[in-house]
């Protein structure tokens, strides 16, 4: 359950403050499949790092399973990252120098799952995320950029997190192994009713979801329910 | 975090940086090996002048002739040159308390032959008591004996050094034994000959022949005059006592205010000595210490730049779920992981470099378990403190703005 209230966020630069988010108020329900859309420069990443707990709101209160975000330390926020979130960052944020494996592992290494069960997990994650597994033992940066893409969603995916966070995770995939990544994440939502947010700009992924909300310029313009 | 991920998750972050990681270790390396190298050094110069000195016989006073100079060290060339102590002051001495033995020894150089061979060396005359406060053994034979210094028999006792330059290096000894030699014409039988004793320069030991003080007072140098009388205290406490009563008698025997001789204490000797050489090995352990402290702020300068270089990763670690426990361990155990194999790699090279000394510059060294320990704990405690700012530096940081990190 993550209930937003009146979340305002800016930032400071030169030229004096920003504010990237004005006054949001809105709540998601456990078992939601919900995407956020927008324009560019919305505020959609921002909004996605204050869900994901990993940013706190400059005002405005932001409860995630009824608990205020504002009242846990830097560990427990930690430790509520690793349980219950899975992120899918825009930009990867992969560690270069490792193999895709061992990517994927690191939340478990955190988790402090036994070593001997990290590899199986970390496989059946990247096989829902649709990698080939030939590229298992590559470096990171010594892939495409959808595969980077695939990595990234099967390490969101791999500490089976009850909240996924995927920010553009079809963006630089092409329509056939889009379909597959958007798959995982319906099964995930229908099968284990995980709370997957997915953000995008593109209307026909977004039409995956049971729920849009629309953003422009740090406001919700939109939030309806899809047809199906 | 498990402590084997995080040594897995070290161990593989130093190995991605070969060239980085291979240049601060080397930094502590060098640092640990110098301090370890030059303690040894330092030491073992140290003990080498201290048994050296030891070696000459233990608690000792040696009473020479001509007034004091300087701290009371004299160069043996000074020694017999004024004529002011007699074997009747030797005798005086033996009298005194706290007196274990006296060796009242006359000495001076001559052309010895012997079957065709001759050298040049010191001729000492000596008492039975010379082997015992000199510290002197002999190998072969006998010393020269009361009866012989009472009755003036021409014997001689000789060093290996002398037996080597008159009879050849492979002679056995026992065959030496009862040949004669010739000093200023007058014929010597040997009775002895005494262990090698090591020592060079104008204190080579091995290198001298020992005739009853009689003899040589009669047939040598002429008079009753000694050149050294050597005592020897019965403990090292009572030595300063002891010189005070020597001084005393001889002055008053000598019927003189100021001393007409000289006496070196054994003891202040070697404390000179030892100071000298500690504060040797302080300024080498100290030259050391510094290039130690340089390679420290190596590892420091290392981590600071890594934890800036790596901003994103920690920042993605800490997305996932790193705590700043995690974090921070992960980067102090790089520094520690770095000193630490710096640490190990330095004690190995410095004690290779106190063998070599030892091997090729024959100089004593002694790595002391000491000076492995403090070197082991200083890079320990350097990985610690250089490691522990950049490190905490690391986990403090916030996870967005880090990943934002360009
Ligand atoms: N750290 C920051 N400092 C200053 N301004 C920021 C910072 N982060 C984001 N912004 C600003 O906030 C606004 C929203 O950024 P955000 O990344 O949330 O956009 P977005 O909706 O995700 O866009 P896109 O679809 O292009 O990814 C942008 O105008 C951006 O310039
Ligand atoms: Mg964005």
């Amino acid at each position: 359950m993550i209930e937003c209230k009146n979340i305002v966020k800016t930032y400071k630069n030169d030229s004096g403050e920003i504010v990237v988010l004005k006054d949001l108020t809105f709540s998601i329900k456990d078992g939601e499949f919900i995407a956020i859309t927008g324009p560019s420069g919305s505020g959609k990443s921002t909004l996605m790092h204050i869900l994901g707990a990993l940013d706190t709101p400059t005002s405005g209160e932001y409860l995630l399973d009824g608990k205020n975000i504002a009242d846990f330390s830097d560990d427990e926020l930690a430790d509520i990252r690793n349980k219950k979130i899975g992120f899918v960052f825009q930009s990867f944020n992969l560690l270069a120098r490792s193999t895709v494996l061992r990517n994927v592992m690191l939340p478990l290494v955190y988790a402090e799952i036994p070593k001997q069960e990290r590899e199986t997990i970390a496989r059946l994650a990247l096989k829902s995320a649709g990698l080939d597994e030939k590229h298992y033992n590559n470096l990171s940066n010594q892939l495409s950029g959808g595969q980077m893409q695939r990595v990234a969603i099967a390490r969101a995916l791999v500490n089976n997190p009850t909240l996924i966070l995927a920010d553009e995770p079809t963006g630089n995939l092409d329509t056939k192994t889009g379909e597959i990544v958007l798959k995982t994440f319906e099964t995930l939502n229908r099968e284990q009713h995980h709370t997957i947010i997915l953000i995008t700009h593109e209307k026909e992924v977004a039409e995956h979801a049971d729920r849009i909300i629309f953003i422009r310029d740090g406001v919700i313009t939109d939030d309806y329910k899809t047809k199906k | 975090m498990k402590f084997l991920d995080l040594f897995e998750e070290i161990y593989s972050a130093l190995l991605a940086n070969k060239a980085r990681s291979g240049l601060t270790i080397l930094g502590i390396v060098i640092g640990i090996g110098s301090v370890i190298a030059m303690i040894a050094i330092g030491q073992g110069s140290q003990s080498s002048i201290e048994s050296s000195i030891q070696s000459l016989g233990s608690n000792l006073l040696l009473i020479t002739p001509g007034a004091q100079r300087g701290m009371g060290v004299q160069v043996s060339q000074g020694r017999g040159s004024s004529q002011t102590l007699t074997k009747d002051d030797a005798e005086a001495i033996s009298s005194l308390s706290s007196v274990l033995a006296v060796s009242p020894e006359v000495s001076g150089r001559y052309q010895v032959t012997a079957k065709g061979t001759n050298t040049n060396t010191t001729i000492n005359g000596v008492v039975s008591a010379y082997p015992t406060v000199r510290n002197v053994e002999v190998e072969t034979g006998n010393f020269i004996t009361d009866q012989n210094v009472k009755s003036m028999s021409k014997v001689a006792v000789i060093g290996p050094s002398v037996r080597d330059d008159l009879f050849g290096e492979d002679v056995d000894s026992s065959g030496v034994i009862g040949q004669t030699i010739r000093i200023k014409s007058i014929n010597f039988t040997i009775v002895g000959i005494t262990k090698e004793k090591g020592g060079s320069g104008f204190n080579n030991q091995d290198d001298v022949i020992y005739i009853p003080i009689t003899v040589s007072q009669q047939y040598l140098t002429g008079g009753n005059y000694v050149s050294t009388i050597a005592v020897q205290a019965s403990s090292q406490e009572e030595m300063t006592v002891l010189q005070t009563d020597i001084t005393t008698l001889l002055l008053d025997r000598h019927n003189v205010s100021t001393a007409d001789f000289s006496i070196m204490n054994q003891a202040d000797i070697v404390a000179t000595a030892s100071s000298v050489t500690n504060t040797f090995t302080m300024l080498l352990g100290s030259v050391a210490g510094i290039s130690l402290v340089v390679g420290g702020i190596g590892i420091m300068n290392m981590m600071l730049t890594t934890v800036t270089e790596r901003t994103r990763e920690i920042g993605l670690r800490k997305a996932i779920g790193a705590k700043r426990k995690d974090i921070n361990f992960q980067f102090l155990g790089e520094a520690i992981m770095l000193t630490f194999t710096g640490g190990i790699i330095g004690i190995i090279l410095g004690c290779l470099v106190s063998f070599v000394a030892y091997q090729f510059f024959s100089l004593a060294t002694q790595v002391s378990t000491f000076s492995v320990v403090l070197s082991f704990g200083v890079s320990g405690a350097i990985g610690i403190i250089f490691g522990y700012y950049p490190a905490n530096r690391a986990s403090k940081l916030n996870p967005i703005e880090a990943l934002r990190y360009e």
